[in-house]
């Protein structure tokens, strides 16, 4: 039982790396806009870290559930109370409903049919919100979002302090919630059904049943790092729901590895950063290095890259 | 009414053709390769190479447009994409995307970022009108000479598939690789031959239809859904799936920008969501082969 529980338990380093997270804003002040969008970036991709990490479900449009939250708090903030934390659960809820919708399509069919269904549903929430214009804005996106101060005493300042501490806070909570999450009985089936389902389905659990609650919980994620990007910028566009929005996520976890806690945050940091460093070198071909870094990836082995050692070993 | 569907077969005729390396890719080694749409974009700024800038007639610039895509795509095929068929489908996606990335930079440094204007020769910017009333039929050469192109290598490929010995190789090494291999059908030369024959076609395909899809280093990512939607909805084990789905997409997308313009691609998206949850191995599969 000791050496079950064993990964859940709290390490060092893991305490220490939180400790080092939440100084960075007190630290690198001038940066706290920065940090608060690797730490949303990184929440959505903890978020699909959750459905292909652990449950092995290759997702090209997570975009549609972060889409979802950024439009549902911006609209939200602005047509109804301008409150932040009840804009966040509007968005994190409205993810979770379209998730708990969504998840019939991924639980059948093969990798392509999962790829092109998941991309499909962003797509049509895309072409929804360019073709309401009247409610979304279009293509000129949602303005004037005006949020009100957090927890009724702290304003959303424009050096982004509050924001980034606000998203720290989320990113935070959501970790804590996670690491609960896939140490549990569910979480661990989920990842055995991700290794052989037919094996799961023989021990009489429902395939289908868990794969959609691990949906469900993601979509609400990802509906939540919406939500965060539409209230600490004042502003939701149709980019929320583009096609490079989903790649960008998945290429951050791939970075910082699928399938483990960290893999989301480290990515999400080593992602932001690359992409800052690149585009002051080449503002506008940033793209190909980015590229050319996934295909070499991919041709050297995820695996290898990550652990020096197995650079010369035979199996992958 | 008889125009728009006359447009909508033209758009899926070249869809079909553009999608069909990408459907035999997938269905023989079970590779998605998100990248298929940069072929056909190379096949387009060849044609603004030779035929803006250099002066070549339409006609002399598709077979080359044909063979250098070709040459390109088995250079590829032999060199980076092999070692990836082996790999889970998350890292081909992932190094698909990257191959996008990469192909959609390097277009837009070396030949700006906006779309070509393609000045089609005289001879296809005739148009012909039929009929009259209700029946009345307008159809411009550009889009009769593109049917007839496609209609012709549709054709010919069906020929190839089923007549010839490579026809049957690749029939066979589709079916079941592993078989075939040991029946001492050279899988990975037929596979070789056929992915340069594909991403030929699709550099063909881009470069007809250049004036007709509009040509922009985004061209891969813009198409990239149409091409995925063809051979996901069509399936991949056989050429009459592909272009009975390129043929439904491609009226079903001029008919629903053209009587519904405020949805635009919605329905054509919502289609193929409800086709996947209908049959989620493509309409025209046998099922149960992967």
């Amino acid at each position: 039982m000791a050496a079950l529980r064993q990964p859940a338990r709290w390490r060092a380093w893991e305490i220490a790396a939180w400790v080092a997270i939440w100084a960075t804003p007190l630290v690198f002040t001038q940066h706290a806009a920065l940090i608060n969008e690797i730490a949303i970036l990184a929440l959505f991709a903890l978020s699909l870290d959750l459905i292909l990490g652990y449950a092995g479900i290759v997702s090209l449009g997570h975009a549609a559930f972060f889409g979802l939250g950024a439009y549902g708090a911006g609209l939200f903030a602005k047509h109804v109370m301008p409150d932040p934390l009840v804009g966040l659960v509007v968005g994190t809820v409205l993810g979770a409903v379209l998730g708990a919708l969504t998840s019939p399509m991924i639980v059948r069919g093969t990798d392509l049919t999962r790829l092109m269904v998941t991309m499909g549903v962003a797509l049509v929430l895309y072409e929804l919100a360019n073709k309401f214009d009247g409610l979304t804005g279009g293509a000129d996106g949602l303005q004037g979002v005006v949020m009100g101060p957090l927890l009724g005493q702290f304003e959303f300042d424009l050096s982004a302090r509050v924001a980034s501490f606000y998203s720290l806070t989320v990113l935070f909570l959501v970790f804590l919630l996670i690491r609960v999450v896939v140490h549990s009985p569910l979480g661990m089936s989920v990842q055995a059904l991700r290794d052989n389902r037919l094996r799961l389905a023989a021990m009489g659990h429902s395939v289908n049943a868990r794969l959609s609650v691990v949906y469900t919980v993601a979509a609400a994620i990802a509906g939540a790092a919406g939500a965060l990007l539409a209230q600490t910028t004042g502003f939701a566009s149709l980019d929320v729901f583009d096609f490079h929005r989903s790649a960008d996520v998945m290429l951050a976890l791939i970075i910082g590895g699928a399938g483990w806690l960290w893999g989301g945050l480290i990515g999400a940091i080593a992602f932001k950063v690359m992409h800052d460093l690149l585009s002051a070198m080449t503002p506008q071909y940033w793209t190909f290095w980015i590229g050319l870094f996934l295909v070499l990836l991919m041709l050297v082995g995820r695996e290898r890259l990550f652990r020096p050692t197995r650079w010369f070993s035979k199996t992958p | 009414m008889l125009t728009l569907l006359f447009d909508g077969v033209a758009y899926g005729m070249l869809l079909f053709v553009l999608s069909l390396g990408l459907a035999v890719t997938m269905g023989l080694m079970n590779f998605i390769n998100l990248a298929h749409g940069a072929f056909a974009m190379a096949g387009g700024y060849i044609l603004v190479l030779l035929m803006q800038r250099q002066g070549w007639p339409f006609l002399a610039v598709l077979p080359v447009a044909f063979l250098l895509t070709a040459v390109f795509g088995a250079l590829l095929e032999s060199t980076i994409y092999r070692p990836m068929y082996a790999k889970p489908h998350l890292d081909q996606v992932l190094f698909s995307i990257g191959l996008t990335f990469m192909a959609v930079a390097t277009v837009d440094y070396f030949m700006g970022s906006s779309p070509q204007n393609i000045t089609l020769p005289e001879w296809l910017r005739v148009r012909f009108e039929l009929g009259s009333g209700a029946l009345s039929i307008g159809m411009g050469a550009y889009r009769l000479f593109i049917i007839a192109v496609c209609v012709v290598l549709a054709l010919v490929l069906q020929a190839v598939l089923t007549r010839t010995r490579f026809g049957s190789r690749l029939r066979a090494a589709v079916d079941d690789p592993r078989v075939a291999a040991g029946l001492g059908i050279p899988v990975n030369r037929v596979f070789l031959l056929t992915f340069a024959t594909g991403s030929g076609l699709a550099g063909l395909g881009g470069a007809i239809g250049a004036d007709l899809f509009g040509l922009d280093p985004g061209f891969p990512l813009k198409y990239m859904v149409y091409f995925l939607i063809v051979c996901a909805v069509g399936g991949t084990s056989s050429i009459f799936g592909p272009l009975v789905a390129a043929l439904v997409l491609g009226i079903a997308d001029v008919m629903g920008k053209y009587y519904v313009p405020k949805l635009g691609a919605f329905i054509v998206y919502l289609l193929m969501i409800v086709i996947l949850l209908w049959r989620p191995q493509g309409l025209f599969s046998r099922g149960g082969a992967k």
